[in-house]
């Protein structure tokens, strides 16, 4: 009956998720905490906190968690398939579809028009992301960080893993160094310590 | 031999990709288009407009779509569990050490460092899209779908769906 119930779930979280992964979040409050009480509000803010603290898309990052805990592995695989697997055969059907008129010339003028469209969310996505650096950090790093990516990826050509990778690197030493720092400082600083 | 090269494709951009679906984007355009060489930027394309017209996540849309193009149904699910599979188990085994790193400042630096990167890499992909309808479409045809489609989704919040089923529709009886 769980099983069943983590199949239903997630299968409408899926179908219903549009606009990706963080649109989905509410939609799984909505099933996991208020209609399953699979667990509480508290546990669900923290289950998110680490999906946000790790990479790769926060919807199945979720699934797998909340599957994992409410039926073991069986129960995170449920999860998972019931949400990716419904949309991703819709997609390979449509696609099928649209690629079966590929004689008649009509897709690649499909191909065309889509383009433009695509180019656009690309560019809003873009715009969003860097606003929201420019917003939460330091505005010289945004700047820094978006001229080092232009050049290295824009002009250079290189693999853009590589310097995401470079940078996560350099962004997780650095930032432990300037908390190690700041923790001495504070042991050091007399007002910290008991008044005499 | 191919479905490894379909795991590496797709765990790598997934591991890298902080901050969710739209990071993975061009990391696997890297991949699929630029180095493994499986489809074309416009099929590429393609694939990114249908799945952003559909609902749930796009990473594991773009990873069982493109594994099944390449390699059929264990395509298909290589490349979703290099998606899906890794994070996914970290998450499970890494709950019991929440507290250790939720408010890390590491965490918190390693998202902010991604995000400027991101937007340039977002950008780029942008406009290799542009060029490319420039190309095939012309500049008249390429700037009015571009400020029509810009107008339609950002300003009326038209559904992508909506929006890209229509330059499908525009693009068969217009552009060919």
């Amino acid at each position: 009956m769980e099983y069943w119930n983590l199949f239903l779930g997630f299968f409408r979280i899926g179908v219903l998720g549009y606009g990706g992964g963080p649109s989905m979040i509410p939609l799984v409050h909505a099933e996991a905490v208020q209609k399953y009480k699979w667990m509480n509000d508290e546990e669900f803010t923290d289950v998110l906190a680490m999906g946000n603290a790790l990479p790769g898309p926060i919807a199945t990052k979720m699934a797998g968690y909340i599957g994992y805990k409410v039926k073991g592995a069986l129960g995170a695989t449920i999860a998972i398939v019931a949400m990716v697997i419904p949309v991703l055969i819709a997609m390979i059907v449509l696609l099928g579809l649209i690629y079966k008129l590929k004689d008649s010339g009509i897709v690649g003028g499909m191909t065309h028009g889509v383009q433009p469209v695509i180019g656009v969310m690309m560019a809003v996505m873009a715009y969003e992301f860097f606003l929201k650096s420019w917003k939460s950090w330091v505005k010289s790093r945004t700047i820094a960080w978006t001229i080092i990516a232009v050049v290295v990826i824009g002009l250079l050509d290189l693999n853009p893993g590589l310097l995401i990778g470079f940078a996560l690197a350099y962004a997780f030493i650095e930032s432990t160094y300037l908390f190690k720092k700041r923790k001495k400082q504070q042991a050091d600083s007399p007002d910290r310590g008991f008044s005499a | 031999m191919t479905l490894l090269y379909l795991f590496w494709a797709f765990f790598v951009p997934n591991i890298l990709g902080y901050g969710g679906g739209p990071p993975i984007i061009p990391l696997l355009q890297a991949e699929v288009v630029d180095h493994f060489g499986w489809m074309t930027l416009e099929q590429f394309g393609d694939v990114l407009a249908l799945g952003n017209a559909l609902p749930s996540p796009i990473a594991t849309k773009l990873a069982g779509y493109i594994g099944y193009q390449v390699a059929g149904i264990p395509g298909a699910l290589v490349a979703l569990i290099a998606t899906i599979a890794p994070t996914a188990i970290a998450m499970v085994i890494l709950y019991k050490f929440l507290h250790l790193f939720k408010n890390s400042p590491q965490v918190s630096a390693m998202t902010q460092v991604v995000r400027p990167i991101v937007a340039v890499l977002l950008g780029i992909l942008a406009l290799q899209f542009f060029a490319s309808a420039y190309e095939s479409a012309g500049i008249w045809q390429t700037a009015a779908l571009t400020a029509i489609s810009l107008i339609a989704l950002e300003k009326f919040k038209i559904h992508p769906g909506i929006v890209v089923a229509s330059a499908l529709v525009y693009g068969a009886f217009f552009l060919h």
